[in-house]
């Protein structure tokens, strides 16, 4: 037990602990409505003057019921709700979902639908990485990032929105393939879109990579080290900045991952430092992905043979996907029905929250919020 | 592995391979060694969900779920188990320190508590919250015009 309560977060509130400067132990609220929180998570903080003594999060104030909701949904009617959860990056959402019920009821999906799906995934990835560096330079002070990001993430948003018509909510797969084939100029537009930003990932670089005032606010800030992450089930850039190098899309590849040839890049010391190179980087092999798979998008059709209702067979699956956040996971029960007799989303967010008060412990106020920025959270997904 | 367990275990285990995916069906009684001996023998050192699933009709009306991952294996397991209403079962937190925020979220959504859990309350919805939404016999609007009566002063919002 000894080991286990090192990662315990929760504050007594009522005691107090032995302090250097015992008469300012303060405890203050952060949030639910800070800009800095990246939506509404409220933290109870513990303070001994500057020095983060503990944490606890209240969240749940963008609860939905999003598992409730698909128990009285079919399942292609719950399809579209999956991207509200990581609204950033709702295609990854969507992927999820629809290759957790392929898998249920045992379809494929065709391989031209598989590199739509990839290209599409990917491009996410990037602008889900974009707007995270976006608003994490932001929180730690330096402004223009984020209009940089956001200017070249509009690109990324444009493709969407002629490939579905949407931007942010895409609902761009449907259980068995895609619904829409690619627009006349779609891989000329995606092809672009890649000379176009490559240069644009190295201004974001010129900018913080070797600026004074980044690596002082990042550097030593929020260190968890691989055996923390493992312990606390945190996944995706944060797991890879400590050193793991383990990403779901080559450890248990699915969709066409398979067939692509990228790097799984990771970090040294687990600080915010490194969480930012790791991002940086997984930017660049999306790229690449996106390259590879734009060059020969096979043909064929876009949609498997999908029967009309879907009603998969009683059963249970897991099936999770490498989302920009972490491991996604879907597990589905199904009694034979139309709708799902239990959904349960594994969201990545909500799981690598959990890491926030062994990071911030022992460091300053101002790190929290540089801690919050680097773990890339999105409320959505982590209240559901 | 599987096999190892079965001989240790006998009938208290019963591994089951579904789509690919494997799974045990183990005992009440025997999950606080099992997970342990997963932890500590198998490597499986990446607890990735713990979840339950609601069967009003049945006796022992809960399957709960652990959905293990080994990181030198890759390798996925999960572990389930049937209990009833009102019984509790072992925390894992001193196993898998993830298990904090999950149990909380099984509790907070099913009631079901979790022994020497160290801070045993609601996550995601308010602290008086009434009743356990993912259960089958939760109604959805019960709670909504409630709120709106005594709130509103009105019969319902729907």
């Amino acid at each position: 037990m000894t080991d286990a309560t090192k990662y315990m977060s929760h504050l007594e509130l009522g005691e107090r602990d032995e302090t250097f400067l015992d008469s300012n132990e303060l405890i203050i609220n952060m949030g639910p409505q800070h800009p800095a929180t990246h939506g509404v998570l409220r933290v109870i903080l513990k303070l001994d003057g500057e020095k983060v003594l503990g944490t606890e999060c209240v969240i749940g104030y963008l609860h939905r019921g999003v598992e409730k909701i698909a128990e009285n949904r079919t399942y292609t009617m719950f399809n579209p709700y999956v991207d509200r959860m990581d609204y950033v990056a709702a295609v990854s959402n969507g992927l999820g979902y629809c290759e957790a019920v392929e898998k249920l009821m045992n379809i494929q999906a065709p391989p031209r639908a598989n590199y739509i799906r990839v290209i599409l995934t990917e491009l996410n990835r990037i602008a889900s990485h974009q707007l995270w560096l976006g608003t994490h330079a932001l929180d730690i002070g330096a402004m223009t990032p984020l209009f940089y990001t956001f200017r070249d993430r509009e690109e990324i948003l444009k493709i969407f929105e002629k490939y579905c018509g949407a931007r942010l909510t895409t609902h761009a797969f449907r259980i068995g393939g895609c619904q829409y084939e690619t627009y006349d100029g779609f891989e000329k537009d995606v092809q672009n879109f890649v000379t176009f930003v490559r240069p644009k990932i190295d201004e974001y670089e010129a900018l913080l990579t070797s600026n004074r005032i980044w690596l002082e606010r990042t550097r030593e800030v929020g260190k968890i080290s691989a055996k923390d992450c493992i312990a606390l089930g945190v996944t995706g850039p944060v797991l890879r900045a400590s050193g793991v190098k383990w990403d779901i899309r080559k450890a248990q590849p699915y969709a066409a991952y398979s067939e692509f040839d990228f790097e799984i890049p990771i970090g040294e010391k687990g600080d915010t430092y490194d969480r930012y190179l790791v991002r940086m980087a997984e930017m660049r092999q999306s790229l690449r992905i996106v390259e590879q798979a734009v060059g020969k998008i096979p043909s064929g059709p876009i949609m498997a043979k999908v029967p009309k209702v879907i009603k998969p067979p009683a059963g249970e699956i897991y099936h999770s996907i490498e989302a920009p956040k972490g491991e996604l996971g879907y597990f589905i029960v199904s009694d034979g029905s139309t709708q799902p007799y239990r959904l349960r989303v594994r969201p990545p967010s909500f799981v690598n929250l959990q890491a926030l008060d062994i990071m911030v412990r022992g460091q300053l106020v101002a790190d929290v919020i540089a801690v919050i920025g680097t773990l890339d959270i999105v409320l959505g997904e982590v209240d559901r | 592995m599987v096999q190892r367990l079965k001989r240790q275990f006998g009938s208290g285990l019963n591994p089951v391979t579904y789509l690919g995916q494997n799974y045990m069906e183990v005992d009440r009684s025997l999950i606080p060694e099992i997970l342990q001996i997963l932890h500590d023998q198998e490597q499986f050192d990446y607890c990735v969900d713990v979840t339950a699933v609601h069967y009003p009709e049945r006796q022992r009306q809960f399957d709960v779920l652990w959905i293990l991952y080994s990181f030198p294996l890759n390798e996925r397991i999960r572990v389930k188990t049937q209990i009833a209403d009102g019984e509790t079962l072992p925390t894992c937190v001193d196993i898998w320190p993830t298990a904090n925020w999950l149990e909380r979220e099984v509790f907070d959504m099913f009631g079901i508590r979790f022994d020497r859990h160290p801070d045993m309350k609601r996550i995601l919805l308010p602290e008086d919250w009434k009743g356990f939404p993912l259960r089958k016999d939760y109604g959805i609007i019960q709670q909504d015009t409630e709120w709106v009566k005594i709130n509103l002063g009105i019969e319902s919002g729907q």
